[in-house]
């Protein structure tokens, strides 16, 4: 091979710069905690579903809801974990007992750089104004 | 293998022939498949037909009563309040004189009481609607359990085109964020964004809890009377049998599902003086 060593020589710099976040954070950067997640301040310990299962899609659970209520005009949801009935709204169920916005949606939100557009139109409950 | 530019050029056009041949043909085939499941606009015969009737009798000139009635609703769907910026002005019901509400029907000479007659107007929840018609993204459509013109603010794109289509104004645009303009945001209903259609959804947010449309609640005298056109015993339709409706703009045959009562209050003391008692203050200012 011609030129072997320029091109692995080239090889090798062009490695170290595409993982130099990587090296840079290892060496000089703060360890991020994952954002701990507020309980509800009015003291509820029971969600719609199981925590993990809300934790992991309940992004997926409010566009259901969404469609449901908007498009097929049904607004109970029974619980498949307590077999309770909830109204499907966002603003009236999921607020009422997570009513810290700032602590609960946003916090996690931010971490993980999403920004949802809930709130161009639903209005966060007033504590939180 | 003899490879000719004029053997070359034979291959190519046939095969953009036969391309062409092929995608037609399967362009066809996939035509069917929407026209036969397309919705068709026919008024609704069975279930529930919502409707309204507005008594204009009840109404006079400068009555408070209408600015309770349109802040209601306002207040209730958080729906901005320009004031006198009228280029960004959003509305779900609001009064109109008489004869501008009544246009189509070319009065010449406008019966006396009814002269410059506050008139409420709001969206007709239309049998036959043209704007769902035109909605490129169904954010818009006749729900067919009761008739409601519904809306989907989540899927509106903005593009206006059933603000166009509505023959009655029904529709407001959204040109800027709604949210500083609402004085009392309501937190139990969402506000609009900028960008996107609203207008009036006969309460359905309240019908789904078993109330009256806030309109409705808000009046003292039957003014708005709202029920299902579909059960012959419904206080809406003994309102139809007894007493002359019109309706805004039937020419176009949207078959509007707001009916305004403009009897005659002298015709009625002839008849049922009984009833005109309750109706004399109404008249008279």
């Amino acid at each position: 091979m011609r030129n072997a060593g320029m091109i692995i020589g080239g090889l090798i710099i062009f490695l170290i710069l595409m993982t130099s976040p990587i090296w840079y954070n290892a060496l000089f950067g703060t360890s991020v905690e994952p954002p701990k997640v507020e309980s509800p301040p009015n003291g509820s310990t029971e969600c719609v579903e199981q925590v993990e299962y809300m934790r992991a899609f309940h992004m997926d659970l409010l566009n259901e809801w969404r469609d449901k209520v908007v498009r097929d005009g049904t607004r109970d949801y029974v619980s498949t974990t307590n077999g309770r009935a909830f109204d499907m709204s966002l603003s009236r169920t999921c607020m009422d007992c997570h009513s810290n916005k700032a602590d609960f949606c946003d916090r996690c939100h931010t971490y993980m750089a999403v920004s949802p557009y809930c709130w161009d139109c639903h209005v966060e409950p007033k504590e939180a104004l | 293998m003899d490879s000719s530019r004029r053997g070359f050029l034979k291959i190519a056009g046939l095969s953009v022939i036969g391309a062409a041949g092929g995608s037609a043909l399967v362009a066809r085939g996939s035509e069917t498949e929407p026209a036969e499941s397309s919705h068709d606009d026919a008024p609704a015969s069975q279930g529930t037909r919502l409707a309204m009737v507005i008594d204009l009798r009840k109404f006079s000139k400068n009555d408070p009563q209408l600015k309770r009635i349109v802040d209601a609703c306002h207040t209730t769907h958080n729906v901005p309040d320009f004031g006198d910026d009228t280029k960004n002005e959003v509305k779900w019901i609001w009064p109109e004189e008489f004869e501008t509400a009544f246009h189509s029907q070319e009065f010449h000479y406008v019966r006396d009481d009814l002269q410059g007659k506050p008139t409420l107007l709001l969206c007709n929840h239309c049998d036959n609607p043209p704007c769902t018609r035109v909605c490129p993204t169904q954010a818009t459509w006749k729900r067919e359990a009761d008739g409601i013109v519904m809306m989907d603010w989540h899927r509106c794109i903005g593009c206006r085109y059933c603000v166009v289509a509505c023959p009655y104004g029904s529709r407001s645009f959204n040109f800027t964020d709604p949210r500083p303009h609402i004085e009392n945001l309501d937190p139990a209903f969402p506000t609009r964004m900028r960008g996107v259609v609203e207008k009036c959804t006969f309460c359905e947010e309240r019908l789904a809890r078993g109330l009256q449309p806030a309109c409705v609640e808000a009046c003292d005298n039957d003014e708005i009377v709202f029920g299902d056109l579909n059960d012959p015993d419904s206080k809406i339709r003994q309102l139809l049998s007894e007493f002359m409706t019109i309706r805004r703009k039937p020419g176009l045959g949207t078959q509007p599902e707001v009916y305004y009562i403009v009897e005659d209050p002298r015709s009625m003391q002839e008849m049922a003086p009984a009833v005109v008692v309750s109706e004399e203050g109404g008249n008279h200012a």
